[in-house]
């Protein structure tokens, strides 16, 4: 990923703009009009600021979207549960980036001069997401952004000990005062069959413009491709009926 | 909406974070709209030129045949040149899943392309009249799931308007592809010829209005983004080029060429303003986070 300008917006602090292909960013501060803690309660803290984090990194749902519909077979489930872009196959046909209800995936837009002939320097084209860094797991570390992080705030491991963890820390955060904290995404019988990187949240996933009640599109794909079946026949009968059925 | 109780009152505002898109937008160009008009007047024009055939209107059948022709052999140049990477094409190719529409929909538009090519180089040289029969009918057959797929490959997005109108979108997608397959064989012949494919513009337009009522009326609040901006213009344009299209033709169409040609080629208008509406619409809604939470937050509620 080349360096893209190193550019900052007048947002505060929070200088990412947009997350997504085509910046080496990864991580939103997120700024929130309310106090830092829920102990804090005196009138004179109700204008206050809190910050929250968040990032896009890339849930691995369980039951991903960007895979199924991937027509190329270039999203795949690796050996770690991971969904990883083999990015030597991928056409850059973009159907992921709409499938994905979290936005995480989309499309480089930054030149490529390794493109072949005519598009040598064109726009790179593929789709590109976190991989959970596929390279590091297969030579036996941990991703790079829990390997970064100083306070332990990104962790990695096995997701039922992560889970473990996470109820634990919950109920510290909760304990000592924040009251609106809930977990997102650990919960295996979610919309997408539970996330392979959760978070702990301090409010409404909104507030981190993640959504609610994210869901896997394809879960509803046997009854939209049944709707397709009857639409085609339909337009088969209807085509017939007035073709040959109308002939004088 | 009204908040949950458990929200702060202190979020940066109420819905999302600064009104920053919880999804990314789609990627496609204009081509992806083209090809949802082009592709379905290809797959309905098949289907119509082997109902002809059937009928014994070859008249009929062979002008459909080459109208497939031309959407055939437009439709993958649309498609290819809307590819971040259009020279590795071919990888659509490469696996067969159902899970993906857009897999599923290239092997139909590969399928489909070769048997109308096949069936109309047979019919332009008068040759292997065997095998342009059967060329015709895998057109016939392949015709009406590529003009439907289409529809599937929208709604099986995170889309809001797309993913949520999954259960009329094939209908209005096979419907008005009737009707610009109708329309496009009574642009090409005299009134006395197109008596069928004139009915069948008519009926098509028609049908095609009434699923599309159906939908925005069970989208609901979701309804919107089809009628603002860009999207509400081209569906205002869709109607009434539409409607007036077919109104004139079921008038006139059977009498006068000039009502015959000018209403067809309302219908054909309308209809690729009412694909320019849809995809523009799953943009705008892509693009608003409050279309995704309202929806997410009503399910949540519904749940309970």
């Amino acid at each position: 990923m080349p360096e893209d300008g190193l550019v900052w917006t007048g947002e505060s602090y929070d200088n990412t703009s947009a997350l997504g292909a085509d910046t080496w960013r990864h991580v939103a501060f997120i700024e929130q009009r309310a106090p830092a803690s829920a102990t804090d309660e005196s009138d004179a803290h109700v204008d206050a600021l809190r910050w929250l984090m968040s990032s896009d990194v890339c849930k691995h749902c369980t039951h991903a979207a960007c895979l199924d519909v991937c027509p190329t077979g270039s999203l795949f489930r690796t050996e770690f549960g991971t969904v990883v872009v083999q990015e030597d196959i991928c056409n850059g046909c973009g159907y992921c980036i709409p499938a994905c209800p979290f936005g995480v995936i989309d499309r480089r837009t930054v030149p490529d001069s390794s493109r072949p002939g005519i598009f040598a320097g064109a726009e790179d084209g593929r789709a590109f997401k976190c991989t959970l860094c596929y390279d590091r797991l297969k030579g036996g570390h941990e991703p790079a952004c829990a390997k970064a992080c100083p306070t332990q705030s990104i962790q990695f491991g096995p997701l039922d000990e992560l889970r473990d963890r996470a109820a634990k820390r919950l109920e510290k955060v909760r304990d000592d005062g924040s009251i609106g904290a809930r977990l997102y995404g650990e919960d295996p019988d979610d919309g997408v069959g539970g996330f392979g990187a959760f978070f702990l949240l301090l409010d409404e996933p909104e507030v981190y413009g993640l959504p609610p009640d994210p869901q896997t599109t394809t879960r509803d794909l046997p009854e939209m491709w049944r709707t397709a079946a009857f639409a085609a026949g339909a337009l088969v009968a209807g085509v017939l009926a007035i073709v040959v059925g109308g002939r004088e | 909406m009204t908040p949950p109780d458990s929200r702060s009152a202190h979020a940066a505002t109420p819905d999302s974070y600064y009104g920053r898109p919880i999804l990314k937008e789609p990627v496609w160009k204009p081509q992806i709209p083209f090809y949802l008009f082009t592709g379905g007047l290809a797959g309905a024009s098949g289907v119509l030129s082997l109902a002809a055939r059937i009928s014994g209107d070859q008249r009929l059948a062979r002008t459909s045949l080459y109208v497939g022709l031309a959407g055939e052999l437009v439709s993958p140049a649309l498609l290819v040149t809307d590819l971040g990477r259009p020279e590795r094409f071919l990888n659509m190719l490469r696996v067969f899943k159902v899970t993906s529409p857009m897999s599923v929909g290239s092997w139909i538009l590969f399928a489909s392309g070769g048997a109308t090519t096949t069936a109309a180089v047979c019919d332009k040289l008068a040759r292997l009249p065997r095998a342009k029969r059967a060329a015709e009918i895998v057109s016939g057959v392949s015709g009406a799931p590529l003009a439907v797929y289409t529809a599937t490959l929208l709604s099986d997005t995170a889309v809001p308007v797309w993913h949520e109108a999954r259960r009329e979108l094939p209908f209005v997608f096979a419907a008005g592809s009737a009707a610009s397959a109708g329309a496009a064989a009574t642009l090409l012949l005299p009134p006395r010829a197109a008596r069928s494919s004139r009915r069948l513009a008519v009926a098509g337009a028609l049908a095609g209005e009434c699923m599309t009522f159906a939908m925005l009326r069970r989208l609901d609040f979701l309804a919107e983004p089809y009628q603002q901006a860009e999207a509400g213009t081209y569906k205002r344009v869709a109607t009434a080029a539409t409607l007036a299209g077919a109104s004139l033709l079921a008038r006139r169409g059977g009498r006068s060429r000039p009502s015959a040609v000018t209403g067809s080629a309302l219908i054909l208008a309308g209809e690729l303003a009412l694909r320019w509406s849809i995809f523009k619409a799953g943009l705008q809604s892509a693009r608003d986070p409050d279309y995704t939470v309202r929806l997410q937050r009503r399910r949540l509620r519904q749940n309970q």
